[in-house]
């Protein structure tokens, strides 16, 4: 079963150790970083990696805007905008296990050296139909 | 195996089968499979003769395609199966080559897949990996670029300065996945340099040379990325400067300058400096004039602020800076950096976070990220 873990930069629920990274000492973002590398890495072990990206907080809404005209577009965002940071794809054999690992990433340390206790979004794919269905 | 031999032999087995009457799709098509084979073979069975292998399976994989697609449009076609004697020693198509897959038709993205396969002998599938796209995706890029460029005359001569962009493209793209596509785009521009006689092509090989030889000094244990003042200039690759300011020296001494070779002369002035305080900067200045008198690029007067700030102090780097638009890429970096020099870590501390948020790698905002930290750390004390 594949899920996908999403960041977010906005929009979710506020974390519990929530303090903007730029306002850690060095050495906390670098335990961080390393905490995130390793996280992956060890998915990556179990078999369990899919894909990570991490996405710019820039961006734009686009729309096709008739036969003939250039699609319009409304950006950047908004400062309201529920706003993606990034993305983690895991293959799991349950539901509860992609609870466990979102629950983990959610610990990566933060400010203080504490868990961020930051909100992650767990998403399953819809998959294809399967082949005997009665 | 030898897999770098059989890339070599890659381009000039291609233009072995196009004088023998291949059109280029279909050599480039033929080899690219008799390469496969060879990967899977020759570990076991290795052949006495590479090169004459290559030639005798590519040329029977194009027999094979062309009766096939014979049949399958029900027509009579007859080829002859044995080679046509031809002029095919002593000449040496691969120049031809590297012009044909960089020609001004293809966009980017398509002369530099087309390029790794038919002249870096790359397979399809380590292309798509080291660019971190779909293998049916990559396949796709490559048989709509040679569908482009079909109809142009092999024997056409092409224009260096487009060769040249799309090596130095490939270059940056630095490594991902298998194929360490630096060290790629330096074998590829030696084979071009080795090829042809002129000053830009020459200046690309230096400028690559030159940065790849900080190339183990650029990223620390854990990742990061160090910034040249930090760089540990005892692990930077002195047999690769060596060989950059030689052929650099050269390339200078016929007088007909250009952008590839300021930048080299930039990189071969920063390896020359054991310091960071040691650098001549005075000097490199002097370059990034040229260099913006060459290109007109924004970039380049970006880098030239931050080159300024050293020669002439942080208040003159941030005069330098004012000029220029601050939605050019890394503005806010570079403005970080000059106000910090100047005395003033809050307004850098504000600007490196603002970097961060339009850093366009991870390891760079990583980097900028900890910038910021470092000054707000030191402001709350």
């Amino acid at each position: 079963m594949k899920y996908l873990l999403l960041k977010h930069y906005r929009g979710a629920p506020a974390a519990v150790n929530d303090v903007p990274m730029d306002q850690w000492t060095p050495e906390e973002v670098s335990a961080h970083i390393q905490y995130m590398r390793d996280f992956a890495a060890r998915l990556e072990g179990t078999g369990e990696f899919v894909d990570g990206q991490a996405l710019s907080p820039e961006g734009t809404f686009v729309r096709y805007d008739g036969e003939g005209r250039p699609p319009v577009t409304d950006g950047p965002f908004a400062e309201t905008k529920d706003l993606i940071a990034g993305w983690m794809v895991i293959d799991v054999d349950s539901y509860d296990r992609a609870l466990a690992l979102a629950g983990e990433l959610s610990a990566a340390p933060g400010a203080g050296g504490k868990p961020i206790h930051e909100w992650l979004e767990v998403r399953p794919f819809l998959t294809e139909p399967p082949t005997i269905t009665e | 195996m030898d897999e770098a031999l059989l890339r070599t032999l890659t381009p000039t087995v291609i233009g072995i089968l196009v004088r023998r009457g291949a059109d280029f799709a279909a050599a480039e098509d033929a080899v690219q499979d008799a390469l496969i084979e060879a990967v899977r073979g020759w570990p076991d069975d290795p052949p006495r003769d590479p090169r004459g292998w290559l030639v005798t399976v590519a040329w029977r994989k194009f027999l094979d395609a062309v009766r096939a697609d014979a049949s399958r449009r029900h027509r009579e076609v007859r080829v002859d199966a044995e080679p046509m004697p031809g002029p095919v020693e002593g000449v040496d198509d691969t120049l031809q080559l590297y012009f044909l897959c960089a020609h001004p038709s293809l966009t980017p993205a398509s002369a530099v897949a087309l390029t790794l396969r038919a002249v870096g002998g790359l397979t399809t599938r380590q292309i798509a990996q080291a660019y971190l796209v779909p293998e049916a995706t990559m396949a796709q890029r490559i048989s709509r670029a040679k569908r482009t460029v079909s109809e142009v005359r092999f024997d056409q001569p092409g224009d260096v300065a487009t060769v040249v962009r799309v090596l130095y493209l490939v270059f940056n793209e630095g490594y991902s996945g298998d194929v360490d596509l630096a060290a790629e785009a330096i074998r590829l521009t030696r084979e071009l340099a080795a090829r042809i006689d002129h000053e830009e092509v020459a200046g690309l090989l230096a400028l690559m040379l030159l940065h790849h030889a900080r190339r183990p000094a650029r990223t620390g244990p854990d990742g990061r990325l160090v910034p040249l003042a930090e760089q540990d200039r005892g692990r930077w690759n002195t047999r690769l400067i060596a060989e950059g300011v030689e052929v650099l020296q050269r390339a200078l001494a016929r007088d007909r300058l250009g952008e590839f070779q300021a930048q080299a002369a930039i990189a071969a002035l920063h390896a020359d400096a054991r310091t960071t305080e040691e650098t001549d900067w005075v000097q490199i200045v002097e370059w990034y004039d040229e260099l913006v008198r060459l290109t007109d690029s924004p970039v380049a007067r970006l880098n030239r602020a931050v080159a300024v700030g050293e020669a002439d102090g942080p208040r003159a780097g941030l005069a330098a800076l004012a000029k220029l638009d601050p939605a050019l890429p890394r503005y806010a970096a570079v403005a970080a950096y000059l106000h910090e020099r100047d005395g003033d870590p809050g307004t850098a501390a504000r600007l490196y976070a603002e970097a961060a948020r339009s850093a366009s790698s991870l390891a760079e905002r990583d980097h900028l990220t900890r910038q910021a930290a470092r000054l707000n750390a030191r402001l709350r004390r």
